[in-house]
């Protein structure tokens, strides 16, 4: 049984692309915080509730009769307006000040989410069907859900727009100004406070497309919005602040990592593994760091 | 002056009798006996919190309505009161001692889950109250020495030990070769550790033992493994997202083994939700409605189906009719123990040996039901509408089990 991956060579091909896809999913709404911590200097404890959060809004339209897939586009907006409502709410109160108030006011937002969700939506697990088929590879040795493909390509599509948009578009540069510096983006004219809300409303919508994502490819619970917020947490801590192109690497790395975890040391260790190689990356960053001479510019 | 200690003496001591003798023949007001119970209204169980509180009323209005409870001659009604433990065992646990010492609750009724049944039972157990559990199958509460507790349900390690059983016997007798993943919590590493039993008794091996961590919503890596080494069984065991889970990647995935156990398929609405991918699955239940089993107050199971579907506008999974059950063994146990004594009570529910709708009902030695096997139903689709058949054990079974499962490649 031991080391079954180097056995079956099939393995290894649906490892390295199980952990892929997974991966890219969670760098879709690992690429939502990254975001807003760089510009806000928040850590988004909800995240993972407004994914759930966007993956009901896919799972009523698939009631409905629409076919969930479509909520890649309704969720977002959606979400967009319930970020752009949080903001208003509560965290433009404690956008400036330190990160210790901003994850206590989101963990709180976190835990009325968690129970609105139970309130409304009831604490059953569900599923959206999206009955896409499955992608066979190499003689059926390798199966590929279209499913997870499918997320990865919508993933990867956001990413790509959401780059674009940052660079080219006006509130995409105000973004970026007020992420360098705030206080100098508000003296040449940015209002701060429109490039804040927007930057959660579209965090949030990120989370609306991946929330629509999870709910075709796994399940959807009101209380299992943590392990996102978690792993896309892990995913910005392991890319780096401010390193975009970084979050999809490192997404598709621990995703690919975690699958070998899982097939060398068993099930109950991927998690586990996951985090020993978060610790050890942020130690090794800290010796790096402190070997680097410091000097004035 | 003397005199004047003496009254109040023994007026201090008039109190404490007719105290003491309030709190020794327990919580019975007027003509009510009152039973209470920490149940989640809110929360993650709070659907099937809701099922066990519906359950319990449904008991306790038919009881009432047909005579009550009696007594030393005397008619009893039941009463119930709840609090909602929020789905959170402190909670619970704070509940249950609420309960007993504000409340002077002598007679519980159990919680929903095996979690928030650990959490009260040291409270009940402590105070020497009697608890009548309907939802807590974890075999750690049975060997504990808890003398206060009793389950209606069977232990979970029963929960999938017949399924090895079947494929085994339709391997021709011959030991089987299993896959199993479960989730790592108490209930599912109880049924893990049945079916390790199970594998024992019947020689059979184990080639895959993956623990499924709570927070995972993917498996495809033990499935990938499932495919590579091809085994007879594959047995998943992780709540309702494991369920669901495991059949959305079986299909996904195009798994191919000749038999599929699981739990939690009713729970999760698996026939519903899943439609016909999950026709095969063989799933674990405590009771299901074409059982045989007959009371005088709920007839049998299809009769308990449409009076608690009129009642409360949705067929009752097994969580609801075990909680009904609950107040059936109290009734009896009242009435053969004759008594309000707490400790009458308990010896009386320790030798409970009935039928009700639900099974039969017979505590063993640390309080589980030793009397009821458990059922196992595959799902079964005709023309797109998947219902549970019960094909275990043979003597209910209303159709002849599917097997082996027919090849992906062959499905529609």
């Amino acid at each position: 049984m031991d080391f079954l991956v180097f056995q079956v060579p099939a393995l290894t091909a649906q490892a390295i692309l199980d952990g892929i896809l997974l991966g890219i999913l969670f760098a879709l709404i690992a690429y939502g915080m990254a975001l807003q911590w760089g510009v806000m200097n928040i850590i988004n404890i909800a995240q993972g509730e407004l994914v759930i959060m966007g993956g009901y809004i896919a799972y009523f339209m698939y009631m409905s009769g629409i076919h969930p897939a479509w909520g890649i586009f309704v969720s977002p907006v959606i979400m967009f307006f319930v970020g752009v409502f949080i903001y208003k709410l509560v965290i433009n109160k404690v956008v400036d000040r330190d990160m210790f108030i901003s994850i206590l006011a989101t963990f709180g937002i976190s835990i009325l989410m968690m129970q609105l969700m139970n309130f409304g939506f009831g604490s059953d697990v569900v599923v959206a069907q999206s009955d896409f088929g499955t992608t066979m590879l190499f003689n059926n040795s390798v199966t590929l859900p279209n499913s997870k493909i499918f997320s990865a390509v919508v993933s990867i599509t956001c990413a790509i727009l959401l780059t674009v948009y940052m660079k080219k578009s006006k509130l995409g540069r105000a973004i970026r100004a007020t992420a360098q510096n705030a206080r100098a983006a508000k003296i040449l004219g940015v209002d701060t406070e429109k490039v804040y809300a927007s930057t959660f409303g579209i965090n949030a919508a990120l989370c609306g497309v991946a929330g629509a994502l999870v709910a075709i490819t796994f399940t959807l619970h009101p209380y299992v919005g943590l392990p996102y917020t978690v792993r896309s947490f892990m995913i910005v801590i392991v890319a780096g602040l401010g390193n975009l192109p970084g979050v999809a690497i490192s997404g598709m790395s621990l995703g690919v990592f975690e699958e070998f975890a899982d097939y060398l040391l068993g099930t109950e260790f991927r998690i586990a593994t996951v985090f020993f190689l978060l610790v050890f990356i942020l130690l090794y960053r800290r010796f790096k760091l402190a070997r680097k001479r410091e000097y004035l510019k | 002056m003397k005199n004047l200690y003496r009254s109040i003496l023994s007026f201090i001591s008039v109190l404490a009798l007719v105290f003491s003798f309030g709190t020794a023949n327990a919580k019975v007001e007027g003509n009510t006996i009152v039973l209470g119970a920490a149940v989640s209204l809110t929360g993650k169980y709070s659907t099937n919190g809701e099922h066990t509180k519906n359950g319990y009323n449904l008991a306790v209005k038919r009881i009432n309505d047909m005579g009550g409870v009696k007594v030393k001659g005397k008619s009893y009604k039941f009463k119930i009161i709840y609090y909602d433990d929020e789905s959170n065992s402190k909670r619970a646990a704070q509940l249950a001692e609420r309960l007993i010492k504000q409340d002077g609750v002598k007679y519980m009724l159990g919680p929903y889950s095996s979690g928030l049944t650990k959490a009260i039972a040291p409270v009940t157990e402590e105070n020497k109250i009697p608890m009548v559990e309907a939802n807590g199958a974890s075999r750690s509460l049975f060997t504990k020495g808890y003398k206060y507790l009793f389950a209606v349900l069977s232990p979970a390690n029963q929960y999938l030990e017949v399924a090895i059983d079947l494929a085994v016997e339709k391997n021709g007798g011959k030991p089987v070769r299993i896959a199993q993943a479960f989730e790592q919590d108490a209930f599912s590493q109880d049924v893990r550790l049945g079916v390790l039993d199970a594998a024992k008794r019947t020689g059979s091996k184990i080639i895959i033992d993956d623990k499924l961590p709570k927070e995972l919503n993917d498996m495809a890596a033990t499935l990938a493994k499932v495919k590579a080494v091809k085994p007879d069984v594959l047995v998943v065991s992780g709540h309702s997202k494991g369920a669901l889970t495991a059949i959305r990647q079986i299909s996904e995935m195009k798994v191919d083994v000749p038999m599929l156990a699981m739990t939690h398929c009713d729970a999760s609405k698996l026939a519903k939700q899943h439609g016909a991918k999950s026709e095969f699955a063989l799933c674990a239940s405590q009771w299901h409605k074409t059982l045989t089993y007959k009371d005088k107050f709920f007839g049998d199971g299809i009769k308990y189906d449409k009076d608690f579907t009129k009642a409360y506008g949705y067929a009752p999974p097994y969580q609801a009719a075990e909680s009904s059950a609950a107040l059936l063994v109290f009734k009896d146990a009242f009435e053969r123990a004759n008594s309000f004594d707490t400790k009458k009570v308990r010896d009386a529910l320790a030798k409970t040996e009935m039928q009700t709708f639900y099974g039969n009902i017979k505590f063993g030695s640390g309080g589980q039901n030793t009397a009821k096997p458990m059922v196992l139903f595959q799902v079964m689709c005709k023309s797109g509408k998947c219902e549970n058949v019960v094909v275990a054990p043979t003597k209910w079974a209303a159709a002849e089990l599917i097997h082996p499962i027919p090849p992906w490649s062959k499905r529609k």
